[in-house]
Order: structure tokens, then sequence, then C-alpha cells
């Protein structure tokens, strides 16, 4: 548990992690970043909060319930 | 007589000093390098891609339901996969399950601690899992029998040395993820309450998980006090890439619905946007004029929305891709403690320190 360890351990561990990370695998930005707008605009025309819900559909417009009184 | 101990108990400090120092050294090393390969990767802002993305329109989001009953602040919530019924758990100890549509309360448990700070909704939806300073979680099945007491079913699951600070049910009511104030993340078999996997790597609280789209694999991500987000396998229990950009305690980290990113909400009253492949942080949504902490993020059904409640008691609403603000709702009276869109997208829950959560639509 990282509370009952000492600093030393703690630096230890640090270390142990940034190794093994300086060697991971990266690809550039420009080919991650256009993936994730082609991603978003696939999905865009679905997106409920985005797009709207038509109110007989939507469970939130309208009585939440109630009674009449004849 | 043999020489006092004292020269080689310097001798001894003064190794040690020089290791530690050794071992920061190293570190910071292997840091630069660090950013410098990420660096190399850095040939365009997400922002400048999405350019020719069309603008969003205006934005009518309100206040749809208030869910009143709870007694003190609202500090944790979760959706039910059949996308009308909540969990909430707060301070005053209590865990209700409501029906969103109705605002009708459907369960009550009170728990022995007070400080409820997690909870969550099993797949199946038949039971609920909750803990906070008890250092636990527990799992409630919910029975359909309103007067059967809840709490004679209940089921202690795991166990930290520290408070309990998120939990999560993985694909199935059999395993549930949690992370503690005790820095550490833990796996746990539901049914026998045995610890399946440990994650260390963080080193102070960890304050904040989530789990992977079920397609994208076994991992997740955590959020702590050390500035950082690791994501962790779960199957080997290694952590394996880590984010150290925020400037303080990371409240909230959600995976994008691709799977290749997350956003996390820090104390820095910044949002920011992580992408594992590029390895490397690829938007900030930040303002002037926004000082106050997130307690947290939720992206919308396709990820061009990010809603993020806080401390300042509003509801920011970012356009992801051109990392632009769309919308600020107002409506809590006071701290945004707990956020999350409702599975199939067409709201979002928020609960507050003001005792109430509420639907927006």
């Amino acid at each position: 548990m990282a509370r009952d360890m000492s600093d030393k351990e703690i630096l230890k561990m640090e270390l142990e992690q940034l190794k093994k990370e300086v060697s991971t695998t990266r690809t550039p930005l420009l080919a991650n970043c256009a993936e994730t707008v082609t991603f978003v605009e696939e999905l865009l025309p679905n997106d409920p909060l985005i797009k709207g819900v038509p109110d007989d559909k939507n469970p939130y417009k309208g009585d939440k319930g109630g009674c009449i009184i004849t | 007589m043999r020489s006092p101990l004292i020269p080689e108990m310097a001798t001894q400090e003064v190794q040690l000093n020089e290791t530690l120092v050794h071992l920061k050294t190293e570190s910071e090393t292997l840091k630069s390098k660090l950013e410098e390969e990420r660096a190399k990767l850095h040939d365009v802002e997400l922002h400048q891609v999405a350019e020719k993305v069309d603008g969003l329109g205006q934005f009518v989001m309100k206040t749809r339901r208030t869910l009143k009953g709870h007694g003190n602040k609202v500090l944790c919530m979760d959706w039910c996969k059949d996308k009308r019924r909540i969990v909430s758990s707060s301070q005053d100890g209590k865990v209700i399950v409501w029906d969103a549509f109705t605002t009708n309360k459907e369960h009550a448990v009170t728990m022995p601690c007070t400080w409820v700070m997690a909870c969550a909704y099993a797949p199946s939806g038949c039971a609920v899992a909750c803990g906070g300073l008890d250092n636990k979680c527990s799992v409630y099945p919910l029975s359909l029998d309103k007067n059967e007491n809840l709490a004679a079913k209940k089921k202690s699951v795991a166990m930290h040395t520290n408070y309990l600070s998120a939990c999560s049910f993985t694909n199935s009511d059999m395993q549930i993820l949690t992370s503690s104030g005790d820095g550490t993340c833990a796996l746990w078999d539901v049914e026998s309450g045995q610890l399946l996997q440990s994650f260390h790597g963080h080193a102070a609280d960890v304050l904040c998980l989530d789990l992977a789209p079920s397609e994208t694999g076994n991992t997740f991500v955590s959020g702590g006090c050390d500035k950082k987000a690791n994501v962790w396998d779960m199957r080997s229990g290694q952590c394996i890439q880590s984010f150290e950009t925020h400037e303080s305690d990371i409240n909230s980290v959600r995976y994008y619905p691709s799977g290749d990113a997350f956003a996390s909400g820090s104390d820095d009253a910044t949002c920011r946007l992580y992408d594992l492949r590029a390895d490397r942080e690829v938007a900030i949504y930040s303002k002037d004029s926004i000082i106050f902490g997130v307690s947290s993020v939720d992206f919308s059904l396709s990820g061009r929305l990010l809603f993020a409640g806080y401390n300042d008691y509003t509801i920011n609403v970012w356009d992801v891709l051109k990392g632009t603000r769309v919308s600020i709702l107002f409506g809590h009276e006071n701290r945004v403690s707990t956020l999350r869109v409702s599975p199939d997208g067409t709201s979002f829950c928020t609960g507050s320190w003001d005792h109430t959560l509420r639907i927006w639509a």
C-alpha cells in the first residue's frame, strides 16, 4: 500500500515503471486524431443529447404521471 | 570496547541519502526521455484536425427531474443498464435506488458508516455495490419484495486498509473493481470475496477508476492524489501507461466511447483528454474564468460532448474535438459531486452536495 511505503520504495516503484514506459509503442497524433474525428462524425447523428429526441419518445418530457380529477 | 555505532550509522545515512538522490536523478532522466519520445509524435493538435468539422448548434439542456430524499451530500451515483434506474449514495449513510422516469424511490439501504463515497449498479440490475469510510465494498442483492430488509442480505466483498473511493462491476455481477485511499486498486470475486488481482503504482490515494468499453479488452484507468492517471492490464496487474500532466488531484476518469482515449477531471480546474495510441495528452478543456475543481466527467454517446461537474455548482459542456465550451448549466445549489450519462445517451444525471440528484436532457 502506497501509504505504508517509504520514500525510497516509492521512488524505486516509479523508476521500474518509467523504464517500462519509455519503450512503449506510440503512433503519431495526426493519424490518431483523424480517427477520433471520423469516429465521432459517424456516431453524431445518433447522439440523443446532440440531435435531440422527438417529444413522444422522450421519457422526460411530458407528465411524469399524475391523477386526473374529474 | 568497540568504537561507538554512531560513525557507522552516519555512513549508513549518507548511503541512504545518496541512494535516494541517485534514484531521483535516474527518475528525472527517464521522465525527460519519456517526454522526448512523446513529443516526437506531437505533429498536430486535435482541434486543428477538427477545424473542418461543423460547429455545434445551441444547446437547450434543462433539469427534467429532481430526485429528493437524501439527508446529506450526494457523493456518487450510477445508472442501471435498463436506462431508467439509478443508485445513489450519500454522506448520510444511505444508498437509494430510484426510478428516474417517475422519481420514485424503489429501495433504500442504511449503511453502517457515513460517507458512502462509492456505489455501482450490477450489470444484471439485480444488485448494487457500495462502500466508503468503512474501507469495504459490500454488495446488496435487490429484492422485489419491498418489505424485505436488504441489509440482512449484505455481502462484504472488498477489504482495503483505507476508504473506498470508487467501485465498478466488470462485465458480470461476479467481479468488482475497487479503488481506495490506501493507494491501490483491486479486483475481487463477489461470491467468495477473494482478492483476484491488486494494482500497485499510485503514490497516494486513488480517487477514481473506469473500465475500458468491453470490446477493447481488459484494461482500466485510475486517477489519484499523486496527479497521475494510470492505465492497467487487469490480468497481469501491470501498469501499462501513465500520464502526469495535471497539476492537482485527479477526481474523475472516463474512457472515450471508442476505448482509444480517456478524459480526466481534476482539482486544477481542467479536464484533459489523453490518447492511448499516441501515449500523450491531446487536449485541455479549461478557461481562465473556471477556477474551481472538476469532480466528475462523462462523454455523450458519440464522444463529441464532454460533460463536467464542478465545485462551483455548475456543469460545463465541452466540444471534445474543438476544445471549446458549448454550454454552462446551472441548477445545483452546492458542489456537483458526481455525473454520469445514461446508458442510451438520452440524458445525464448529476448528484450534488445540495442533497439532490438532477436528470438533464
